[in-house]
């Protein structure tokens, strides 16, 4: 499974905010920390806000903040923004009907890969994301 | 709040509470099945079943109940947890935390090192839960199909 790249910056400029919904952050803050470009980070956080996932603070000082609910918002609900999480099989028409079964099948495979990604994505919230990943962080630390 | 929780064994006359806390089940089916796993569970009192209730103020207001598992399909012993159910009124105050976290201390205690479960794609709210408390997609594939093919 591929994510777009769109929605792993979505991700990751979400899962940051969200980490303090108090703190706000620029989108070069934000940007900086991940290693991406802020011109691209920018034209996400422009759809986050209209989906009001999060708000825009104005003036100096200014920036980001989360403004959904972290352990109500899955990383699908994030994903789902950009992109519609299909597998595309991406088969060459004009199709024979002799080879019709065989086009079903792989369809009907993919749609089974697609439902188990769906699955797990849209069962991981937020809020468990980060749990996972501050564990993750502690770990390493007394590694 | 979770410190008004008591987590206990479960008991005979718990068997109204846990029919009434189980929302999932059909409801004709429900005293006969919740019948066999008192029976097997509670009664019978054998090592490694273990079936907890979540009590505040005398009243149940959430059920639990695992085992051990051994080799089904070569698999090493593992803890298997599956019936969990919290009141809707008491959801989101940590019960469910308390209840599966003494399971696994129980099932550590048993002797093996995993927990697993199954559960409904569908049922978000139980997933998310397990989710939360750590557990990941396993290394055991679930499979299936209709016997009406036969």
């Amino acid at each position: 499974m591929k994510i777009h790249k769109a929605s792993l910056f979505a991700l990751y400029a979400v899962l940051e905010l969200a980490s303090d919904p108090e703190r706000q952050l620029s989108a070069t803050e934000i940007a900086d920390k991940y290693g991406i470009s802020t011109h691209h980070l920018a034209k996400i956080l422009r759809t986050l806000v209209r989906s009001r996932m999060v708000q825009a603070v104005r003036g100096a000082g200014g920036g980001y903040r989360f403004t959904g609910i972290v352990n109500r918002t899955t990383l699908l609900d994030v994903i789902e923004l950009f992109e519609t999480l299909e597998s595309d099989l991406d088969a060459p028409g004009p199709r024979t009907q002799a080879g019709e079964a065989i086009i079903e099948e792989l369809q009907s495979i993919t749609r089974e890969i697609d439902d188990l990604t769906r699955a797990v994505l849209d069962t991981i919230t937020l809020e468990t994301a980060l749990n996972s990943a501050r564990q993750r962080a502690g770990t390493a630390s007394q590694e | 709040m979770t410190d008004l929780v008591t987590i206990r064994n479960a008991v005979i006359s718990d068997f109204a509470a846990v029919i009434e806390l189980d929302l999932v089940g059909d409801p004709a089916e429900k005293p006969d099945y919740w019948r066999s796993i008192f029976d097997r569970y509670v009664t019978a009192g054998r090592k490694g079943r273990i079936f907890l209730v979540a009590e505040q103020a005398g009243k149940v207001i959430g059920f639990i109940v695992g085992e051990v598992r051994a080799w089904e399909f070569g698999s090493a012993p593992c803890g298997w947890v599956f019936a969990l159910s919290v009141s809707p009124h008491t959801r989101e105050l940590g019960v469910g935390q308390l209840m599966l976290t003494e399971m696994c201390r129980r099932l550590k205690k048993a002797g093996v090192a995993t927990v697993r479960t199954m559960v409904d794609r569908e049922n978000k709210l139980t997933l998310s839960f397990f989710r939360s408390q750590g557990l990941r997609t396993g290394r055991y594939v679930e499979l299936e199909k209709p016997l009406d093919e036969i």
